[in-house]
């Protein structure tokens, strides 16, 4: 009875909210981030426009479920958050709208057009960067004794830096890191990883503390592993660390040499029917201005994607502290930054992916 | 008739072993943890065997022998390893108090048959040994969450406050946020909605096939089985991709051609989905039930005027609940702790609480999962509790002497 | 009653012949037994069956190639792969038609990605071509073989084309090849290279662990079920709490609960360097292992093991084992002659539950099993959720089904499924 009650409370509450007000799904990680997002666009969105906002935290399965519900015709989502690699396979399988991003999205304050403002981080013509974060590491201050790292290498130097570190499951990042320890030149890298010789060299390299590592696949792992003390040093995404470090106050700090790169934004899924892209492409131009993409460094550590907003952003919410200098994009943290390269990795992540599983397996 | 068997006091030459071995064994661990394990050993066997004595021979008063053990250890405890080893200390000496006059007053005999042999008698305890350490090995995990839901951090460890026991490391936070968080709340209320009813739709007509199935003559029965028991066996993630497609034409049409709502919608397509995964469950118990059922009762009551859906209330259907429960369990297990099918056939509105568990542990590990698992466990035990104590009741009632 | 003075056929009561009176009833009966099936099974083909089958047709459906390129795969079979000379013009005129309908439609990519599977590169190739194919005039500006080629030199490439003849047929044993650690080339059907061998080696894995998971669930739910069911009641009930308390729990919260309790700094490591009976730096290692994934696994199936046992168990009588004993049986021959082979239905029970179970089970081995606990199950999800290769997914995911069925098979044949009984 109460069950039927509720189903009948919350149907009518919808046929209500439908006759009211526009409604639409919008999809991302989760947690945090999602925190931030609803904070920095959906509120103002929807003070603005009276649209309601679902939010749907599928993005980690979001490249399978767009797939499937492309295939079946029937698409509920109006927004996507996705990381840039995922956006270009979606882009490449049709799944994902063409953006025209001069007329689609809002231009900087003083006028640059958003192609101009975003830069190098249009990536692919479907995606919509929203911000830039990397992938670095995170060491136990505790742990290290009287010589914290401060270089990637660390990593591999077992002599000096005994312990477990974490890395993720899979070849991308660890691969580049590999090959920068093992001699090859930055700007060389992926013509080396192109080749199976270089792919042998990478593994070799990583074979060198294979024992030590503890693999993970979610990004909460590492900042988990840390306050355990059961690595002594990990990589995962900046503003995780920054949660350990100044949220958490754990004894962790950050390792910037050599970070990732690596992009999250929007995507609109193909094949919306004409009324609900618009109302996608009002969001979005509304969510991607400057403004806006400033706002969201106030609730979590990654840096806007708009050059113009870079200078906008002010303190943590909360916690009161200067946001700047905990942008990935930092002067100070940015002296040997490393750039994700999205074509490589489309060509070659089935093929290295294989032979990472296949060595990780032995 | 257990409590028959003549018990009589032990002589010195089987207890004081006995307790001295068990008292070398707890030795050992504190041997260790000092430095010396030989040393540790004999002294553990030397002092539990030097109680045993006075206990047996000077002191004859087995309530003065119970305290004196209890608080000594917990002292020596309390010296050795701070508050911890208090903990360890009392309850080692309240083991040690027991299994004494447990062995010397040959109390273990008093619920036995007469006629076991000793090796019999320590066969007996040895195996209720091993199970209690299978019992342990089941539940120590979920005792671990227990501690760790009260964490003050955001992590699953066990931070240095909490090992000291100082209520700094504790906090009821999580709790807070179970309690005031919508996304928690609305998911848990999903999961109350949505695991219930598919339960109910895998055991109404799972049990209904199972009848079918059961019966004589019924033509490609194996294949029918196969089939019903194929959610089972087929990789959960490509029946969640499967399914997305059939229940995404169905939502099309509920929605489009009969105008329903989406929401309603929504939880329609979740709860068939999680139906099926229930079914195979189902099927299994039941027929299993139905394999050792004679049907000359249903005969019988046809025989004498019965109609066939009373026949089935009043004849078969008593005879085979235990089955149907068994099953209804797997069932509501499998929705209410099913992540994968949910996540492709769901939409945000029908987040149910693993969809949430599984977002809180990927993007922020957050011990709110752990305070729910510690809410869900406590109701569980007070269900399980009250069901207890009902069938007692009613056995009461009934006359019957407890079983 | 003058009709037992009749020398025809036996009449029922209502004066039809008996045989054809038993046979309607038994019609009825066949009927009314099926009218109790009819729904669940319409429900779970339906919604289940058809739709699984048509996932799991993915595996051999290979129709993007013709459908993408239909003029070039027609060009394609007058093209000897094995001459080592490139195509001519007609199959590069052919080409650029094809693909200006394509990136017209947006599918160029599409094929990109999947031809990428089989030949890295591919993907860029398609959708770097793409961009300047687009200005190109089918009509007016061949010839085009040179013109490709300038544009990416992977058209000047014979393997390219290779690789597209290869693949160029609507329905493909290619991904069950890959499934099997071998691939489609021009020459046949070949083996993987070494360093990219994996999914045998996690196939035979998946189904060692699984044995042994079944075998260590065996062992610890036999007692266990013994004890329950020779308690009286009242004591065993409250036992059962105990066996039900974890399965109650969520499972990520129990294969969380295991990573505290095994890591190197978890509750058992510290507990045993506390006791002093492990040094501080040779803490044992007992997670990211096989071993991490059978106790976690272990313990989360044990319930489905424990409760179909306990429930045969129950129903064996006593005095059985007493008449046993009271005839000079040992304990050990009554055990063993008597009480153990009415229990076998409660372990083959639970021993397909816990195998077929343990078989799918991928989140916990991914969080407890490190790189040498993953199961088959793990690249299933990662080709569905990551790399979309769903061809290759349904390829693997149709091999365990095979497996999963033979091995059910094999225990019929050996055990027989009317011995399983369960609740």
């Amino acid at each position: 009875m109460k069950v039927k009650t509720t189903l009948m409370a919350s149907a009518v509450a919808a046929v209500a909210g439908g006759a009211m007000a526009e409604e639409m799904t919008i999809v991302s990680w989760g947690g945090a981030y999602s925190k931030s997002q609803l904070k920095a666009y959906h509120e103002p969105y929807s003070e603005k426009t009276g649209v309601t906002i679902l939010n749907d935290d599928s993005s980690a399965e979001a490249v399978a479920k767009l797939r499937a519900m492309n295939e079946a015709g029937n698409i509920t989502w109006d927004v996507v958050d996705v990381v840039a690699a995922d956006a270009i396979r979606l882009c490449d399988e049709g799944l994902a709208l063409e953006i025209d991003f001069d007329s689609q999205l809002a231009a900087a304050p003083d006028g640059t057009p958003a192609s101009e403002d975003f830069g190098d981080l249009l990536v692919s013509d479907c995606f919509i960067p929203q911000i830039v974060y990397s992938t670095t590491f995170g060491y136990r201050t505790d742990l290290v004794g009287d010589n914290p790292p401060t270089e990637i290498c660390a990593v591999f130097d077992l002599e000096n830096y005994p312990g477990k570190r974490s890395l993720e499951k899979r070849p991308i990042n660890n691969m580049e890191w590999a090959l920068l320890c093992d001699g090859v030149a930055k700007e060389d890298v992926y013509d080396v990883l192109a080749t199976p010789e270089g792919q042998d060299q990478a593994l070799a390299k990583l074979g060198t503390i294979k024992d030590n590592v503890v693999w993970w696949s979610a990004g909460a792992d590492t900042p988990q592993l840390l306050a355990d003390g059961e690595v002594i040093m990990g990589s995962t995404y900046n503003g995780r660390l920054f949660s350990v470090i100044e949220e958490q106050k754990q004894p962790v700090a950050m390792l910037w040499d050599a970070q990732v790169f690596d992009l999250d934004g929007w995507i609109i899924p193909a094949g919306l029917s004409e009324e609900r892209q618009q109302r996608a492409l009002d969001y979005i131009m509304f969510a991607t201005d400057t403004q806006r993409l400033a706002d969201q460094a106030k609730y979590i550590s990654y840096g806007p994607a708009r050059a113009s907003s870079a200078p906008l952003v002010g303190q943590h919410a909360d916690l009161g502290i200067d946001m700047a200098p905990h942008m990935p994009t930092d002067p100070e943290n940015a002296k040997n930054t490393f750039l994700y390269n999205y074509e490589f990795w489309a060509d070659y992540r089935d093929d290295i992916d294989a032979k990472f599983q296949a060595w990780l397996a032995q | 008739m257990a409590a028959l068997t003549p018990i009589s006091r032990k002589p010195m030459s089987v207890v004081l072993p006995a307790v001295a071995i068990a008292g070398g064994f707890l030795g050992m661990f504190v041997g260790a943890g000092q430095g010396s394990v030989l040393l540790g050993i004999l002294i553990g066997a030397a002092l539990m065997a030097g109680l045993a004595w006075v206990y047996m021979n000077v002191l004859d008063n087995e309530s003065v022998a119970r305290w004196i053990t209890i608080l000594g250890l917990g002292g020596l405890g309390l010296l050795f390893a701070g508050v911890t080893g208090l903990i360890v200390g009392l309850l080692a000496g309240w083991f040690f108090a027991f299994f004494i006059f447990w062995l010397y007053e040959g109390r273990y005999r008093q619920k036995l048959l007469p006629y076991m042999t000793g090796q019999q008698v320590f066969w007996h305890y040895t195996f209720r040994v091993i199970c209690g350490a299978i019992f342990v090995f089941l539940i120590t995990p979920i005792l671990v969450v227990l501690p760790l839901s009260f964490n003050a951090q955001d992590f699953f460890t066990f931070t240095p406050e909490m090992l000291r026991l100082d209520p700094e490391g504790y906090s009821l936070k999580h709790y807070r946020d179970f309690f005031t968080n919508n996304e928690w709340q609305r998911s848990f209320k999903n999961s109350l909605i949505i695991a219930p009813i598919a339960t109910f739709i895998s055991v109404s007509l799972g049990t209904l096939a199972a009848i079918g199935l059961s019966q004589s003559h019924v033509p490609g029965r194996r294949a029918i089985m196969g089939i019903l028991i194929s959610p089972m066996i087929v990789p959960l993630i490509i029946s969640a991709t499967g399914m997305f497609f059939f229940y995404s034409d169905i939502g099309r049409f509920l929605e489009g051609t009969l105008g329903m709502d989406k929401n309603f919608v929504g939880y329609v397509k979740v709860i068939l989905a999680h139906a099926v995964l229930g079914i195979p469950f189902v099927i299994i118990t039941v027929t299993a039930t139905l394999v050792g059922f004679d049907q000359s009762l249903t005969r019988a009551a046809a025989n004498m005027g019965a109609g066939p859906v009373r026949t089935f209330f009043k004849i078969q259907m008593p005879l085979i609940l235990p089955g149907v429960i068994s099953g209804g369990l797997f069932a509501f297990i499998t929705s209410f702790d099913e992540v994968v099918v949910v996540l492709f056939v769901g939409s945000a509105s029908q987040k149910t609480l693993p969809w949430q568990m599984f977002t809180g542990l990927r993007e922020q590990i957050s011990p709110t999962i752990l305070a729910v698992a510690t809410i869900l466990v406590v109701i569980s035990i007070a269900l399980l509790t009250t069901v207890e104590l009902l069938r007692r009741r009613s056995e009461r009632l009934r006359g019957l002497s407890p079983a | 009653m003058t009709d037992a003075t009749q020398s025809g056929p036996m009449l029922a009561a209502d004066g039809t012949p008996l045989k054809k009176s038993l046979a309607r009833s038994l019609r009825r009966r066949k009927l009314r037994a099926l009218a109790l099936i009819a729904p669940l099974l319409l429900f779970v083909l339906l919604s289940f069956v058809i739709p699984i089958m048509s996932m799991l047709f993915r595996s051999v459906e290979n129709s993007i190639v013709a459908d993408t390129l239909p003029l070039t795969v027609v060009e394609l079979r007058n093209w000897d792969a094995d001459s080592g000379e490139l195509p001519d013009e007609a199959l590069y005129a052919a080409f650029t038609k094809d693909m200006i309908t394509a990136i017209d439609e947006k599918t160029h990519t599409r094929l990109g990605s999947r031809l990428n599977y089989e030949q890295t590169g591919m993907s860029s190739m398609f959708r770097r071509s793409g961009r300047q194919i687009k200005k190109l005039d089918p009509e007016t500006d061949g010839p085009f073989k040179d013109k490709l080629i300038e544009i990416h030199d992977g058209w000047g490439d014979v393997e390219t084309w290779r690789t597209i003849k290869t693949h160029a047929v609507p329905i493909t044993n290619g991904y069950f090849l890959n499934a099997i650690d071998m691939r489609r080339t021009p020459e046949g059907a070949q083996a993987q290279p070494e360093d990219k061998q994996i999914l045998i080696k996690l196939f035979g894995r998946t189904l060692m662990m699984s044995l042994i998971i079944t075998a260590s669930c065996i062992l610890l739910a036999y007692p266990v079920s013994y004890l329950l069911a020779t308690l009286p009641m009242r004591v065993s009930n409250l036992l059962m709490i105990l066996v039900l308390l974890p399965f109650w729990t969520s499972l990520l919260v129990r294969t969380s609960a295991w990573k505290v309790m095994l890591q190197q700094q978890g509750v058992i490591n510290e507990t045993l360097v506390w006791l002093g009976l492990v040094a501080d730096d040779a803490r044992l290692v007992i997670i990211n292992n096989q071993f991490g994934t059978i106790i976690a696994m272990t313990h989360i199936l044990l319930p489905f093991m424990i409760l179909p046992m306990y429930s045969v168990m129950q129903t064996i009588p006593d005095s059985y084992t007493r008449a046993a004993k009271s005839m000079g049986a040992t304990n050990w021959t009554t055990f063993w002659r008597i009480y153990f082979p009415q229990s076998i239905p409660g372990i083959g029970a639970g021993s397909i539950l816990v195998f077929i179970l343990a078989i799918g089970y991928y989140i916990t081995p991914e969080i407890v099993g490190g790189t040498k606990g993953v199961f088959i199950s793990n690249r299933i999800a990662y080709h569905i959720s990551s790399s979309l290769n769903w061809g290759l997914a349904a390829a693997l995911g149709t091999i365990l089904l095979a497996v999963v069925l033979l091995l059910y098979w094999c225990y019929d044949k050996i055990v027989g499924i009317d011995n399983v009984k369960l609740g």
